[in-house]
């Protein structure tokens, strides 16, 4: 059966389904259907709900619950986020699951509340210290929110890692369509690792503190080869028209709906633009983007910031294709006239684009 | 023969990281004492500060986890929500607790977490050389008031019984010290207090203890013995703060 959700309330109730009973959070915009759908359901599914005092003490409690071996949940939107890095930071340096999401908003400091997607080099490189990384899941629709944030638990749990989701105003926001047709997860893995009283067993220890010299440098050996084996199994993204496409767009989230309509647009001429649509953040799907930049005349990234991901496509296309980039900041986002209108600069002989963007005018 | 006097089972024999003349590794054996005699290994699960006590899992042979610098409240919470029977305590000093960790400890014990915190305040920062906690004595000289605490720039030493006995979700505040053999026994029976109060379900409870830090207060041994009782106990008066048994 569909709902009529907000992005907001469907991640919340995917975590239920997906088993999370322990959900921790502060008020923040445009986050805050989350936290307030949570602590109606929380208690009616017997899990535990708390509006912690800050940021700092929701991710800490999520770092206990995660610990004691619950599935457990924090969200908020970027300045709470960067509260939060302390906690990741942690989190990932004691090997422990759990999901966090981040329904991005305008920056630096206190911004303003409207859609962004600046927080993209915090999320994907690391954020707090340390060589670290989060798996970091983009949705760009509500459903698609829905089943990330289901399938964000079973990552977490399988690499013993914090797992981001990193939507947008606009996705947390926007009401669309939601059906959870995955099943209410009821036998969840047992963590033979986590804090359970140690009753006739040796006792466990969850700690992100080496001091004795060497031993840091194994552990962080440990989590590299843990980081290479998600970068081989877990990419994921979509990919629209990209057959024989003479140009391809990048993009994620919210401006990848707008990318979207530019494919749709442009499908009526010779002119072929595709889409390239990063579905996890990290690991990067750079093996599709290196085998598309040695076929297509340019790649434009395109993001609602002033140009983050696109180190990430220049980095994985290594100068096969010239990358160019389009990006709107601080609230704004891109139309997709702005964006043919990019096409067309990048590509300024073409006729066909130039027709393109006649279209967009007219309409 | 009987023996009287021997190492408790939970704790864990190994050399010590604590200075000679330091109070940690007495708190520590206390707790362990109390895990042997109630049994209570396989539902007991403690947490470690940022700190000279970040290494209190060398030495409890119990599931322990490790907390950011401050946040222990805020873990020991987490976990306490997946294990609400069990017996959750965390070990905190004066800095991870009444400095960094302030925000944390205040909504624990307001939220009344069923939870038991030893709060070791021997009024200094040990692991970083000695500088000024939130505890130092005014006049105190450490390496960050090289000429004394004085309460224009550098605030008052805080009193933490005290300052968490007006939140109403606090049942069990109660001061002690290491300074004697005398004064151990009553530590020791403060701690096992904080547990039944966590056994029975009746809320948030800490124990501060006056604990010796002779290297970086530049005593020796038994000059940090006579100064907790000389001078600390003026500025933190031992005893109970607050009791749920024995309502004033």
């Amino acid at each position: 059966m569909k709902q009529l959700l907000t992005g907001n309330e469907a991640a919340a109730e995917a975590a239920i389904v997906a088993g999370c009973r322990y959900y921790y959070g502060y008020p923040i915009t445009p986050q805050n259907e989350l936290i307030n759908y949570m602590s109606i359901r929380m208690p009616q599914v017997g899990g535990s709900f708390i509006q912690a005092e800050s940021e700092i003490a929701a991710i800490s409690m999520v770092h206990g619950s995660a610990a004691a071996g619950g599935r457990t949940m924090t969200s908020s939107s970027s300045p709470g986020i960067s509260l939060k890095q302390e906690g990741i930071s942690y989190l990932a340096g004691s090997e422990l699951p759990c999901v966090i999401v981040n329904i991005q908003r305008g920056g630096p400091g206190l911004g303003d509340i409207s859609a962004s997607q600046a927080d993209y080099f915090q999320a994907v490189k690391g954020g707090g210290h340390g060589d670290y990384h989060t798996i970091v899941l983009a949705p760009s629709s509500a459903q698609e929110m829905a089943d990330l944030v289901y399938d964000a638990f079973d990552l977490a749990d399988k690499y013993r890692n914090p797992v981001m989701i990193l939507g947008d105003a606009q996705i947390g926001q926007l009401m669309e369509p939601v059906e959870f047709h995955k099943k209410l997860k009821k036998n969840l893995p047992q963590k033979t690792w986590s804090l359970t009283g140690a009753e006739g067993r040796k006792r466990n220890i969850i700690k992100s503190f080496y001091p004795v010299k060497g031993q840091l440098e194994e552990f962080n050996a440990h989590l590299q080869r843990k980081y290479k084996t998600i970068e081989e199994h877990e990419v994921r993204y979509e990919a629209v028209n990209i057959h024989k496409a003479d140009v391809i767009l990048v993009a994620y989230g919210t401006s990848a709906r707008v990318c979207r309509e530019v494919v749709k647009k442009s499908r009526r001429l010779e002119f072929r633009v595709g889409l390239i649509r990063p579905i996890t953040l990290w690991p990067f799907p750079k093996e599709i983007i290196r085998k598309i930049s040695e076929k297509v005349q340019c790649i434009l990234t395109v993001e609602m910031s002033a140009g983050q991901m696109v180190e990430d496509v220049r980095l994985t296309a290594e100068g096969r294709c010239p990358v160019h980039f389009y990006g709107r900041t601080g609230g704004g986002v891109p139309t997709s006239s702005e964006v043919i209108k990019k096409i067309v600069e990048i590509v300024p002989d073409n006729r066909a684009a130039n027709t393109l963007l006649h279209l967009a005018e007219v309409r | 023969m009987q023996s009287l006097y021997e190492k408790p089972n939970a704790f864990i024999d190994t050399a010590t990281h604590f200075c000679p003349g330091c109070g940690h590794g007495i708190v520590l054996r206390l707790i362990a004492e109390i895990i042997d005699a109630w049994g209570i290994r396989g539902k007991t699960i403690g947490l470690a500060p940022v700190g000279c006590a970040v290494l209190a899992y060398n030495y409890l042979d119990i599931d322990m986890c490790e907390a950011a610098h401050g946040r222990p409240p805020a873990v020991a919470t987490g976990i306490k929500r997946v294990h609400p029977d069990h017996i959750v305590f965390a070990y905190q000093g004066d800095g991870d607790l009444a400095a960094i960790g302030t925000a944390e400890i205040i909504h624990a014990a307001n939220r009344g977490e069923n939870i038991t915190f030893i709060f070791v305040n021997n009024a200094i920062y040990g692991m970083t050389n000695g500088q000024m906690a939130p505890t130092t004595l005014l006049g105190q000289k450490t390496a960050t008031t090289p000429a004394g605490r004085d309460m224009v720039n550098y605030g008052h030493p805080i009193r933490v019984c005290e300052l968490l006995a007006v939140l109403g979700g606090s049942s069990y505040l109660e001061r002690v010290s290491l300074s004697s053999p005398e004064n151990i026994r009553k530590t020791k029976r403060a701690i096992e207090k904080g547990f039944k109060t966590q056994l029975e379900k009746k809320g948030f409870s800490l124990i501060e203890i006056l604990s010796p830090c002779p290297i970086y207060w530049r005593m020796d041994a038994n000059e940090a013995m006579k100064h907790i009782d000389e001078e600390m106990s003026k500025t933190f008066p031992l005893g109970v703060v607050k009791d749920w048994e024995h309502k004033n």
